[in-house]
C-alpha cells in the first residue's frame, strides 16, 4: 500500500475546463471518497489517477514515484468499474487470474492467489462459472476479487454499488468497509451517493464544477460544511439553511428572521464566534441540521447553548426510525428529526429546542462558512 | 367474438403460408431444372421437356464436368479450378476478416483525430463499382509482379473486401462496452492483448457474418477473376464460363448444369451450416451499432 499525491491537477477538453487545480494528498491506508453531482469531474479525476486520461496540467505521485506519464498497466493501481467489466469469455477464475497472467506471474503463484482471493470474498463455489451466470452481487465480488489478486498499491472504485438493488447495496457497502479495515488498503472511491461517502470514507472530497468544495473527514464535512453547497449536498435530509439578519446588542449577537407575514423570530447566539462580529447588521445564511432541533418538554429550561423556539408545524413525515417534521420558523422552512413516536399534529404550534453548538453561519454573498 | 377473431387469424395464417410456399417453389424451380437436367443424357434434353424427370438416369455429366470437360488446353474438368478457388478464398477471407477486426478495434477504441473521416473513406470502397478499379489494379499487380497469379487474386479480393469487413467490425465494436477494454488495459493487456484476449473471443457472431459474406462474395466473384488471372490461376467462376461458352463442338447442357451446380455447392453448404448465425449476427451489428 502507498500514499497518493495529486498535485495541481487540471483537465480541459478543448475550451471546457473540467478540473480546476486539484491538489489532494492521501496517506497510506486512507479511504478517500470523491463525491458530487454528475458532471462535477469526479470520474475524470479518477480516470486521471488510473492513467486512462492524461491531465492537462499537474502531476501524480504514488508512493513518492511520479506516475504522471506512466502507462495504466504499469502504475500498480487496480480499478473496480461501475459495470464490473468482467470479461464475458472467461470463467470467474480466469477473470481473477487475468491481471496476473498479463504480468507473467508464475502459474503456481497465480493459482494460489486466485484461491486465497476467492476464499476471502467467499466466491470459491463460483470459480468455474462465466460472468453471465452470476447475480449482480456476485459479479461485484468477482470484480473486487480481480482487483485484489494483483495486490496493487492503490485501489480505485468507480461507483461500484450503483448497479445493485437497495438491499444489496447496503450489504456490499459493509463488505467494502470491512475489506478496507482488513487490508488497510489505500482506496479512492467515486460516488454520487452522499451516504456511501459518509459511511465509507476516512476523508471526503466534495466536488462541484471541477473544483473541490471541501476536503475533510466525514465529521467535518457533515458538521462544518465549507459552503452552502456542501451543506445542502451532504446529509439526508439536507441541512436547513435560512437567511437571517445578524444583530448585535450590548455585546451579544442574535439572528433575526422574518419573512412575509410570519411572526419575527430572534435567536440569541452564545458568545464565542468572534468572526461573526464583522457581520453585525448584515445578512447571513444560518444552517442547522435536522437532528439539532428537538421537541421541548413542558417547562424545559434551556442550557446555555440551547434556545427555545416556537414554530408552526406544517408536515409530519414518519420514516420508521425517526419522524421528520417540517416547521415554519420565522417564515423559513426547517426540517427537524424527532423521535419516531412523537405526538404532534400538522397545522399546530409547538415549542422546540435548537442546539446552537450545531449552528453554522455562511456569508450571504460568497456562501462560504464564517468561522 | 373471440372465436371469429381467431378464425380470421387462422385464415390469414393459411393465406400467408400458401404465398410463402408458392414463392419458395418459384425460387426452387431453377434448382430443380438444373438438377433434373444434369442427370439426363444430352439427347433427352434436346428432344424432351426441360421440366420432365430423366427417363434414363445418369451421373455421367457430373463426372465429365468434374474431371474431363474441356476448359483450358487440357481436358481437365472443373477440378483444378475448384482447387484454385479454394486457394484464393481461404486466405483472402482469413486475411480480410483479421484486418477488418483490427481496423474495427482501432477505429472504435482509439479516439484519434480523423478516425471518422478515415472510416468514411474506407466506406467509399463499398460503393466503388468493380469496373472502375480494373485498370489501376492491373497496373498495381503488374508492378508487384503478381499479375496472373493466385496470390494476385488473393490481394485484390482482400483489398476489395476490407471496406465491408471494417464496416462489420467497427459497428460491432462500437457497441462493445468500453469499460471492458479499459479494464483490460489496466490489467496489463497491450494493444494486441486486448484484441486477442478480450475483443475477438466475444466476436463470434460478427466473425461468422464476415466469413460468410466474404466467402460468398469472393467465391462468386467473376470480373477480377476474368481480368487478373491466366489459364493456370482461373477461379472456378471463370472456368465455368469457359466451359459453358466454349465454341467448339456440341453444347453439352447436362454437363453445364452439373458444372454450375458444383460451383454453387460450397456457398450453399456455408449458408446451410451457419445461415442462422448470419441473420443473428447482422442484427447484432446493425441494431446496437
Amino acid at each position: 500500500m502507498a500514499s497518493l499525491d495529486m498535485i495541481n491537477i487540471q483537465k480541459s477538453f478543448g475550451a471546457t475546463k473540467v478540473l480546476h487545480d486539484i491538489s489532494i494528498g492521501l496517506a497510506d491506508g486512507e479511504f478517500l471518497v470523491l463525491v458530487g453531482p454528475s458532471g462535477c469531474g469526479k470520474s475524470t479525476l479518477m480516470n486521471i489517477i488510473a492513467g486512462l486520461e492524461e491531465p492537462t496540467v499537474g502531476s501524480l505521485r504514488l508512493a513518492g514515484r511520479d506516475i504522471t506519464q506512466v502507462e495504466p498497466s504499469e502504475r500498480n493501481i487496480s480499478m473496480v468499474f461501475q459495470s464490473y467489466a468482467l470479461y464475458p469469455n472467461m470463467t470467474v477464475a480466469k477473470n481473477i487470474e487475468f491481471p496476473l497472467e498479463m504480468r507473467k506471474v508464475e502459474k503456481s503463484v497465480r493459482a494460489e492467489r486466485v484461491k486465497s482471493v476467492a476464499k476471502l470474498l467467499q466466491i470459491e463455489h463460483l470459480l468455474e462459472r462465466k460472468p453471465r451466470q452470476l447475480s449482480g452481487g456476485q459479479r461485484q465480488r468477482v470484480a473486487i476479487g480481480r482487483a485484489l489478486a494483483r495486490e496493487p498499491q492503490l485501489y480505485l472504485f468507480d461507483e461500484p454499488l450503483s448497479n445493485l438493488d437497495a438491499q444489496l447495496r447496503l450489504d456490499m457497502r459493509t463488505e467494502i468497509k470491512k475489506l478496507h479495515q482488513r487490508l488497510s488498503a489505500t482506496i479512492v472511491y467515486v460516488t454520487h451517493d452522499q451516504i456511501e461517502a459518509m459511511t465509507l470514507a476516512t476523508r471526503i472530497a466534495v466536488m462541484k464544477g471541477g473544483v473541490v468544495q471541501q476536503l475533510g473527514t466525514p465529521y467535518e464535512v457533515y458538521n462544518k460544511p465549507a459552503n452552502t453547497f456542501v451543506a445542502g449536498f451532504m446529509g439526508s435530509p439536507r441541512m436547513n439553511l435560512a437567511k437571517a439578519q445578524l444583530v448585535g446588542d450590548n455585546g451579544s449577537l442574535a439572528l433575526d428572521m422574518q419573512l412575509g407575514e410570519r411572526p419575527r423570530v430572534r435567536i440569541e447566539l452564545p458568545p464565542g464566534n468572534d468572526k461573526l462580529r464583522a457581520y453585525v447588521g448584515k445578512e447571513v445564511i444560518a444552517g442547522v441540521r435536522a437532528e439539532a432541533i428537538s421537541l421541548a418538554r413542558d417547562g424545559q429550561v434551556p442550557l446555555p447553548t440551547q434556545r427555545l423556539v416556537d414554530a408552526h408545524i406544517e408536515v409530519i413525515e414518519p420514516t420508521g426510525a425517526d419522524t421528520l417534521v417540517v416547521l415554519d420558523i420565522g417564515g423559513n422552512e426547517f426540517t427537524a428529526r424527532l423521535e419516531p413516536d412523537v405526538a404532534l399534529k400538522p397545522d399546530t404550534q409547538a415549542r422546540f429546542v435548537v442546539d446552537l453548538t450545531k449552528l453554522v453561519c455562511f456569508d450571504a454573498q460568497s456562501e462560504m462558512l464564517i468561522g | 367474438m373471440a372465436d371469429s377473431h381467431s378464425h380470421g387469424l387462422r385464415a390469414s395464417r393459411i393465406a400467408l403460408y400458401a404465398v410463402l410456399l408458392f414463392l419458395a417453389l418459384l425460387f426452387l424451380m431453377p434448382v430443380y431444372v438444373m438438377v433434373v437436367n444434369s442427370l439426363k443424357p444430352l439427347d433427352e434434353i434436346r428432344s424432351g421437356n426441360l421440366m420432365a424427370l430423366p427417363m434414363d438416369w445418369t451421373i455421367e455429366p457430373w463426372l465429365t464436368a468434374w474431371s474431363s470437360a474441356q476448359i483450358g488446353v487440357q481436358p481437365t474438368g472443373l477440378r483444378p479450378y475448384f482447387i484454385n478457388s479454394f486457394l484464393i478464398v481461404v486466405p483472402a477471407v482469413a486475411i480480410s476478416t483479421l484486418i477488418g477486426a483490427l481496423n474495427g478495434y482501432i477505429l472504435t477504441q482509439f479516439k484519434f483525430r480523423g478516425a471518422n473521416a478515415l472510416f468514411a473513406a474506407m466506406m467509399f470502397t463499398v460503393f466503388i463499382p468493380f469496373q472502375i478499379v480494373l485498370i489501376p489494379m492491373a497496373k498495381t499487380l503488374g508492378v508487384m509482379g503478381l499479375a496472373g497469379t493466385v496470390t494476385g487474386l488473393i490481394f485484390v479480393n482482400v483489398v476489395y473486401g476490407l471496406g465491408f469487413t471494417t464496416l462489420f467490425f467497427r459497428n460491432y465494436y462500437a457497441a462493445f462496452p468500453g469499460e471492458l477494454v479499459r479494464s483490460a488495459r489496466m490489467d496489463g493487456a497491450g494493444f494486441f492483448g486486448v484484441l486477442w484476449r478480450i475483443l475477438l473471443p466475444s466476436s463470434a457472431p460478427i466473425i461468422i457474418v464476415t466469413v460468410i459474406w466474404q466467402f460468398t462474395n469472393i467465391w462468386n466473384e467473376f470480373l477480377f477473376g476474368a481480368s487478373f488471372s491466366d489459364y493456370k490461376s482461373f477461379p472456378l467462376t471463370v472456368a465455368l464460363n469457359n466451359l459453358v461458352n466454349s465454341s467448339t463442338g456440341v453444347k453439352e447442357y447436362n454437363v453445364h448444369f452439373a458444372g454450375a451446380f458444383l460451383a454453387a455447392v460450397p456457398t450453399l453448404v456455408v449458408y446451410l451450416v451457419s445461415g442462422k448465425y448470419f441473420v443473428r449476427g447482422l442484427m447484432a451489428g446493425s441494431v446496437k451499432g
